[in-house]
């Protein structure tokens, strides 16, 4: 059997699992807390866990394993930030977002503020978040069928996507948070079991000697010591200071942007108390932690064991690495079928990882839409809780079906910017937004709006004119050249701009209401009133 | 919906000193650990752009000061995170309990909104 068959089959396998949990979670999704927030009855360890489905993205696990093979140190440089960032979540939002809030980001931003601008500007910026990130996936996702499964056809890249969003839609329509985040934990532990285990044969093979295959892994590279250290990516010798400015920017929006990603803050309402956040939260960061260290294996061992070059030559961004390794790693120890088996497990879990980002995306992003969009700006708060869900359903089919007809149109652009452009956004518009909200007597409706909009226009804007849409031979458009900016990253900007401007909203604007910030300080540190979990 | 509570029992509860006293040792330890960290991180990262000669230096073997460095920095995230849950668990989660236990016996404030 080759590879791609067992591949496809194991991924059948993981497909006919979810479906089959998603059609069970729906005979249990009846109320609003059950669609948005899975009645807020799963544990700290099973959120954990589904913390690090949400997290752990295609893009984290191929990607970074790709540019550890191909550059070496500088993709742990990007797993540093991704993992140091729930410090700001689990220190600062995540019990206090449990507290205070309901099923979204704007429960919290709106609770002192006047509801209908709020609500438009956290929901505009989680929409357009979600939707970026799930185009990078789902283009993504197109690519690596030609990769892994051996389909080089445009067709076959056009299917693998509709398929892709269909399966997504499936999940977030009937199974709604429940059904998502049981999809997430099949997810996590697949990828654990399946990264741990290559991890374990790669280390085995250098006689768990680390600096036996980093050595290996600097010689096969071509690049010598250089390999160990950063700058063969990021801030290279010929980009000069802008390239350093420029990693420091996207170090600056890694770190900061993952307490503002609504997929990820929305996890936090699935849970009894803020207590159980708080354990979510202390879970994720193990998962996430762990993962990321054997990242690091994977990718010097894919530079030590399979070479640099056989690695960029089966694909310039280095996607294939992580699976290149499972089969030279299998074949060495297990022979031929040892090989196939490793690579089509690699493979289908890929895949598993894809869908399961994208379902955690698309029921962000419709949560938002049905709660803050349709029920209190569209509506006023007039709408029953059964019309938000049937509307939250019908947006999850719309959102899906967009993000398919985006991402077969830019199927053939390189968008991989757009995972970090939304950590650029969350960053500089909707964590300036919490924070102030949470901790800021003085906020206001005025600070609330000017930040949002802020720092996701300055952060768009600034990368529209930047060299990753234009103007350089990687960039989305690579004939066109309209770059103004000599950096990809505009967290440097942004991030200050959108703090900036919820502080001049908010002392140019006289609103204030000293009662309301009373009761979402009260509530946020002692749980008064929370959100009770619904209990099935 | 929101059940709209009275206002003025949240204001007389922030006002109190049992409140005051969990505002301060929440803020007194998650503010300036915030700071350290980030601090901590972007020195990583100033250095990962500006001081590679020194990122460079090889320790043992071939693992280098990054290397080490970067590992920091993840064994700095979990003892944070570590830390935290303890503090929180002592220091925070108790006057947390006493100060909700007593608004709801009150009954000045009902099980919250469903």
């Amino acid at each position: 059997m080759s590879h791609e068959t067992l591949s496809t089959i194991l991924f059948l396998v993981f497909v006919a699992l979810t479906l089959g949990i998603t059609f069970w979670a729906s005979r249990n999704t009846k109320s609003a807390a059950d669609f948005y927030a899975g009645g807020r009855s799963f544990s700290g360890l099973q959120n954990g866990l589904a913390i690090g489905g949400d997290y752990m993205s295609a893009a984290s696990f191929l990607g970074i394993a790709g540019i550890i093979a191909l550059s070496g140190y500088d993709g742990f440089l990007y797993s540093i930030g991704f993992l140091v960032a729930w410090l700001v979540a689990l220190l600062l939002v995540a019990e206090l977002m449990r507290n205070s809030g309901k099923y979204t980001m704007a429960d919290v931003l709106a609770f002192r503020m006047s509801p209908r601008p709020v609500r438009t500007a956290a929901g505009v910026s989680t929409i357009v978040v979600s939707i970026f990130y799930l185009l990078a996936q789902m283009v993504g996702a197109g690519a690596l069928v030609g990769l892994l499964l051996g389909v080089h056809s445009e067709a076959g890249k056009i299917w693998t996507i509709i398929a892709v969003g269909l399966l997504m839609i499936i999940y977030v329509v009937f199974g709604g948070m429940k059904g998502t985040t049981w999809v997430q934990i099949v997810k996590a532990v697949m990828l654990m079991v399946g990264a741990a285990l290559i991890t374990l044969l790669v280390l085995g093979k250098f006689g768990f000697n680390l600096s036996g295959l980093l050595g290996d892994a600097a010689a096969q590279s071509g690049k010598g010591d250089s390999f160990l250290n950063a700058g063969l990516k990021y801030g290279t010798a010929a980009q000069g200071t802008w390239g350093k400015i420029d990693l420091i920017s996207l170090g600056l929006a890694l770190v900061l942007g993952t307490a503002g990603l609504p997929h990820v803050l929305i996890r936090f309402y699935t849970v009894p108390t803020a207590r159980d956040a708080r354990k979510s939260v202390l879970w994720g960061i193990g998962i996430i932690g762990v993962f990321y260290l054997l990242t690091l294996v994977l990718g010097f061992g894919a530079a030590a064991l399979v070479g640099s070059k056989t690695i960029a030559s089966a694909d310039k961004a280095g996607n294939t690495a992580a699976p290149l390794l499972a089969q030279k790693v299998g074949q060495d120890i297990f022979g031929d079928v040892g090989g196939t088996v490793l690579l089509a497990v690699i493979a289908a879990v890929a895949f598993a990882t894809i869908l399961a980002v994208v379902a955690g995306l698309t029921l962000a992003s419709s949560s938002s839409f049905a709660h803050d969009l349709y029920a209190h700006v569209f509506k006023r708060g007039t709408a029953t809780e059964r019309q938000e869900v049937v509307v939250a359903r019908v947006a999850a089919f719309v959102i899906g079906a967009v993000a398919i007809a985006l991402s077969i149109f830019a199927q053939s652009l390189n968008v991989a910017f757009l995972v970090s452009l939304a950590f650029a956004v969350a960053a500089s518009g909707n964590l300036p937004a919490i924070l102030y909200s949470l901790f800021w007597k003085r906020f206001n409706t005025a600070g609330a709006v000017s930040a949002i909009y802020g720092g996701l226009v300055s952060a768009v804007v600034l990368v529209i004119f930047s060299p990753v849409v234009s103007g350089a031979p990687t960039a989305m458009f690579p004939d066109a050249d309209f770059h103004l900016i000599p950096l990809s990253n505009p967290g440097i900007f942004s991030i200050p701009i959108g703090f900036l401007c919820g502080y001049i909203g908010t002392v140019v604007s006289k609103e204030y209401n000293a009662s309301k910030y009373a009761e979402i300080e009260v509530r946020s540190l002692t749980g008064l009133g929370a959100e009770q979990a619904t209990g099935h | 919906m929101t059940v709209q509570h009275d206002p003025s029992v949240y204001e007389r509860i922030q006002a109190g000193e049992q409140f005051q006293e969990l505002r301060r040792r929440f803020r007194s330890w998650v503010f300036p650990m915030t700071i350290a960290f980030l601090v901590w991180y972007l020195l990583y990262v100033v250095l990962s752009g500006f001081a590679r000669g020194f990122m460079g230096t090889k320790l043992f073997g071939n693992i280098n000061v990054a290397l080490v460095f970067g590992v920091l920095q993840f064994v700095s995230t979990f003892l944070i995170a570590w830390a935290y849950s303890r503090h929180a668990a002592a220091k925070l989660d108790p006057i947390a309990d006493e100060l909700r236990g007593e608004a709801e016996t009150r009954d000045e404030i009902g099980e919250g909104a469903k």
